[in-house]
């Protein structure tokens, strides 16, 4: 194993001693629970906020990784975690953490330890508090940021972390961070959505967007500050957090989210609201001096990287004698703002495979190949992919080599197959309906590489429920389960997107049985063939044309 | 009926009743907390008494006290249940916004495992709910040595961190 100096933030005793401190009170809270001294009632929002759902079979415990960001040392504890505890296997979600299915109920406060040992943790995973702060997974590495957004997000996850006005909010919080000029962290469906910013006078801070989400009310979120030093972030967090912990709905939790209240109040009224909340701390006790930021900077120095002249000469001849490889290089491969480097994304979206699940072992050999081509660390994607941010372009051919064999080198990102899906009906018991045999119905549909590869950018996202918690909304193809007479069908939405210009799919009509599925899929990318101006992506041709073009044909096949 | 009130970490006999009633009357003698609705309605008089505290719902803005911080012995927050987190901002706007230096009171659906938090939001007793011992329930004011958070009782951790001995906590 070789070992490297870290690139990724470190715990310090003070870090190490609070979430310690959380598990020895998790452990307390599960003794009292199965001695009878707490209620069912009473320990749900507790274990919740340890991570801890009871599922349709057995418990489910999801476990933190802020930002994404994850050491080989961290990669091979959830490794092990997975074998010891669990069927050898862990599912990756959409808030770029990590998800087991089956652990026992008594075991948690002894897995819990084992991850505090390796810095991880499970707080605030779910339950309704401030979640798991999510970041672009490029962070550091991509050439259009204005600044490297991993310091402010330790920043604000240190401020989240047992925030203790915050812990019983009328519903789950959720917040990102980028500062790359292309968003990719769906910044504008979240409940607060952080992007890093300059100002005329090239001083960083931030533009503040809130009452985005998705859910069953999606809603675009609203700027409520274009500019905000970054020294009065957590003053204008706290402020946030104030005023809908005072005011959100509590009544009826389908309304209880902050984008209802924002709606409710106008984002007008409701950031008049904050920013006067807001005048009362401005300054105060809780602004970031600028050591502080400098401070959490150091922990994300830049690796040693190789002095490299440019792209390498091998990595184009490979490229061009191999289709394969280049086939994947072109899918998963991704520019580098360090000549010489790529960044690489290893797809979890095998057909046949869940997608997101990786099993114990292929998480060690993951972590070996991650130590040995991408100085030991690794992230994971709100796509449910992990990517390798520092690889030689020198090295991609023998990393794909291993990853070939590992079965995570599908040349399918940014393309239908990639499909992001929640656990949906076979482990969820919020869902609907399954989506998992749903995803893999489709993904047999479009096995032919060169087809897929023509069909070109296509985002196809696959919630069993509205909770969409598999982002159904902003995919240029969303599918949502649905309970009709309580069987499973799936509605059917296109013209959603993520990043920039977020947008909210539109429903094409009734609902679908799920062996009609791959047939509808295959309408509307014909559809889009049939219409498409050259290089036109399927959502653009949908955003040109309409949903009507893509309607009639589905909806006239489906009625012979 | 054993003790079930905290206060300043401590488990002592509660003096004060707790009249849940929002329109009662008459208001019997002896320290009393009323209704925020029974307090505005006869403030002149209840405030002669001076031992009459204020017990504020979820609901209530505790700016509706903003005048009466200097002089009122004792307000209490109710949490209807213990997921309602609005009364953790209640107590912080009454210490930090409003002054409030008295008793600080968690009422109602109030447990071991909120406590640190609440203590955290300037809350200084706590009155345990029935089925649950306070003697007990004391241990959850320690559940934590510290937090990054700027709170009621604690400035934030990096303003902290540089001082001597600061994280030679091991």
């Amino acid at each position: 194993m070789l070992f490297y100096r870290s690139v990724m933030y470190r715990y310090d005793s003070f870090d190490q001693r609070l979430v310690d401190e959380r598990v020895a009170q998790y452990r307390d809270q599960m003794r009292r629970y199965l001695a009878g001294d707490l209620t069912e009632d009473d320990f749900r929002p507790l274990r919740l906020q340890n991570g801890l759902y009871i599922q349709k079979y057995a418990p489910m415990l999801r476990i933190s990784i802020p930002y994404g960001l994850l050491s080989t040392l961290q990669l091979r504890t959830l490794a092990r975690i997975g074998r010891k505890y669990d069927r050898s296997y862990g599912h990756f979600t959409t808030r770029q953490n990590i998800q087991f299915n089956w652990p026992k109920l008594e075991d948690v406060p002894d897995i819990l330890a084992e991850l505090a040992a390796v810095e991880m943790h499970a707080i605030q995973t779910s339950g309704n508090c401030i979640r798991n702060i999510t970041s672009d997974h490029f962070a550091g590495v991509a050439g259009d940021e204005v600044a490297d957004p991993r310091p402010y997000s330790e920043l604000v996850r240190q401020w989240a972390a047992l925030h203790p006005e915050f812990a019983y909010l009328p519903r789950k919080f959720k917040i990102a961070i980028t500062a790359a000029t292309t968003d990719r962290t769906a910044l504008l469906v979240h409940d607060i959505g952080l992007q890093i910013v300059r100002n005329d006078a090239g001083e960083i801070g931030f533009r503040v967007i809130v009452g985005g989400g998705m859910g069953r009310t999606p809603i675009i979120g609203h700027v409520i500050r274009e500019f905000l030093p970054r020294a009065e972030i957590l003053n204008y967090l706290d402020a946030i957090l104030r005023v809908y912990n005072r005011y959100g709905r509590r009544d009826n939790k389908y309304k209880a989210r902050v984008k209802i209240l924002v709606k409710d109040r106008t984002p007008e009224v409701f950031a008049r609201d904050v920013e006067e909340e807001w005048s009362h701390q401005r300054g105060g006790p809780a602004t970031v001096p600028d050591e502080e930021i400098e401070r959490l900077a150091a922990h994300f120095p830049a690796p040693s990287y190789d002095v490299l002249a440019g792209d390498d000469p091998t990595y184009k001849s490979e490229l061009a004698d191999n289709r394969a490889f280049s086939n994947w290089a072109k899918r998963n491969v991704h520019s580098h703002k360090v000549a010489g480097y790529a960044i690489v994304t290893l797809s979890l979206k095998k057909t046949g495979v869940p997608p997101g699940d990786v099993t114990s072992d292929q998480m060690d050999a993951i972590a070996d190949l991650a130590d040995h081509y991408s100085f030991g660390e690794l992230r994971v994607s709100h796509e449910q992919n992990l990517i390798f941010a520092d690889v030689r372009q020198a090295d991609l051919f023998a990393l794909w080599t291993e990853l070939k064999a590992l079965g995570v080198a599908t040349p399918n990102i940014g393309l239908l197959t990639n499909i992001v899906c929640c656990p949906g009906g076979d482990f969820c018991s919020l869902a609907n309906a399954k989506s998992i045999p749903i995803a893999e119905a489709i993904q047999r549909r479009f096995d032919d590489l060169d087809y897929l590869h023509d069909i070109g950018e296509l985002d196809l996202n696959i919630s069993g429920c509205m909770n969409a918690c598999g982002h159904h909304h902003v995919g240029h193809i969303g599918i949502l389960g649905v309970d009709k007479n309580g069987a499973e069908w799936y509605q059917v939405s296109i013209g959603g997107s993520q990043g920039n210009d977020a947008a909210l799919g539109k429903v094409i009509g009734p609902s679908f049985a799920a062996h009609q599925m791959p047939d509808v899929i295959s309408r509307l990318i014909d559809t889009y063939i049939d219409n498409r101006n050259e290089d036109e992506a399927f959502v653009d041709t949908v955003h040109r044309i309409g949903i009507e073009p893509f309607k009639e044909r589905v909806y006239a096949a489906a009625a012979h | 009926m054993p003790q079930q009130l905290i206060k300043d970490r401590t488990v002592v006999d509660d003096r004060w009743t707790l009249l849940r009633d929002v329109t009662s009357e008459p208001i019997p003698p002896g320290p009393i907390i009323v209704s925020l609705p029974v307090w505005k309605a006869r403030r002149d008089e209840l405030a002669a008494r001076g031992d009459v505290g204020v017990w504020l719902a979820a609901a209530d803005d505790p700016a509706e006290l903003a005048a009466d911080t200097a002089t009122l012995p004792l307000i209490a927050v109710d949490f209807p249940q213990f997921t309602d987190g609005r009364g953790y901002s209640i107590g912080r706007l009454l210490r930090e916004r409003y002054g409030f230096a008295g008793e600080l009171r968690a009422i109602g659906d109030v447990q071991r495992d909120q406590l640190y938090y609440l203590a955290q939001c300037g809350f200084n007793a706590f009155a345990i709910r029935a089925d649950h011992s306070a003697g007990d329930a004391l241990a959850g004011l320690a559940a934590f040595s510290d937090g990054y958070q700027l709170t009621n009782a604690r400035t934030p951790w990096f303003r902290r961190r540089a001082e001597p001995g600061a994280t030679d906590v091991r």
